[in-house]
């Protein structure tokens, strides 16, 4: 039997998938905008943190994990980048980094768990920026 | 009982309102009626479902003389399925809508001679303790003098998989008619690109 494989999950997979992301990359602190159902009532719940892993490529399955040092406690989250629970998701700041899965910060504490922020490409953010506030008056 | 034959693809996710749901794609149908079976001349009533069609060069000749009389191409898989009488000459994934439950039978993934722990759970011997390269065996396998001998039927490493499976009570999450594509929740049996029996399912909705 001669089928594509690739053709038919992408074609099941492809309504669901989100393409209302900015364009991020592991390093890169993130805030994500995370809806919370509770009872009968939704409200956003921010989590803000470094992307130590993408996952699972570009399908609808591909997931983000997100690390923050709250209270001196690390807390890592995994979000699927394509859940519709997701309201919204900022680039906070870029991070320069080496490698593709940052579990190495897992090791670190404090100031050696800090990244190098990559600063062209937040330049290039706010150039960006910038140039939309103009287009828009 | 309808049913259809189908060909499976390959697992996904799909979103159902806020939750992810794991999904099984089966591309299946449309499958030609090649025979049916009727209570005067066969005693039962069955309907023989073809599916991949392959090329009369292919097929050998009772094969042709059998699709033939069909007239339909010689089939790869020819599947009959017990008291379904289809209506016209080829069954297609729109018998079955979402929200159906399903049993889906296949072939499981061989797995060749296995060993006790891979074939049927059993715990292996500590890790330490004085264990000697003894970490994967199964024990003692019988008693003493009396009975003296293995009780048949003992679990033992073996030939493990590549047998007949039918997985029960399968939700369908969508059917795709233009596609041909079933979506059923869960794992079905046996490898991508294998043969796979989709039927309404025998145990009861609760």
């Amino acid at each position: 039997m001669k089928y594509n494989k690739g053709a038919i999950l992408r074609a099941i997979e492809q309504p669901s998938m989100r393409d209302d992301h900015p364009e991020f990359d592991t390093g890169d602190t993130l805030r994500v905008d995370y809806k919370v159902v509770e009872g009968n009532r939704t409200r956003i719940q921010a989590f803000e943190g470094v992307v130590i892993a993408r996952k699972n490529g570009r399908g609808a399955r591909s997931t983000i994990t997100v690390r923050k040092v709250s209270g001196g406690e690390g807390v890592e989250r995994v979000f699927p980048l394509h859940s519709p629970l997701i309201a919204g998701l900022t680039v906070v700041k870029r991070g320069r980094t080496r490698r593709a899965k940052l579990y190495y910060l897992r090791e670190l504490r404090g100031k050696a768990a800090r990244l190098k922020t990559d600063v062209g490409r937040q330049e290039a953010d706010r150039a960006a920026a910038r140039a939309a506030r103009e287009a828009n008056g | 009982m309808k049913g259809i034959l189908g060909t499976k693809v390959g697992m996904t996710q799909v979103w159902r309102d806020d939750k992810l749901v794991p999904v099984t794609v089966v591309l299946a149908g449309p499958c030609p009626v090649v025979q049916r079976k009727t209570p005067e001349r066969d005693g039962y009533v069955a309907v023989q479902l073809g599916w991949v069609e392959k090329s009369e060069k292919a097929a050998i000749r009772p094969e042709v003389g059998h699709a033939k009389k069909a007239g339909v191409k010689p089939q790869r898989h020819l599947v009959e399925l017990r008291d379904y009488t289809p209506e016209g000459d080829a069954v297609t994934v729109d018998i079955f809508a979402a929200g159906d439950v399903v049993d889906v039978t296949g072939t499981s993934k061989g797995r060749g001679t296995a060993g006790v722990i891979k074939r049927w759970g059993f715990a292996g011997m500590p890790a330490t303790h004085g264990t000697k390269k003894k970490h994967r065996h199964p024990g003692s396998i019988g008693q003493r003098k009396f009975p003296g001998r293995v009780y048949k039927g003992k679990r033992m490493a073996g030939h493990y998989g590549a047998e007949r499976v039918t997985t029960v009570g399968l939700e369908v999450v969508e059917v795709r008619p233009d596609d041909g594509v079933l979506l059923i929740k869960g794992a079905l049996p046996g490898p991508n690109g294998g043969l796979l029996v989709v039927r309404d399912s025998k145990r009861k909705v609760s």
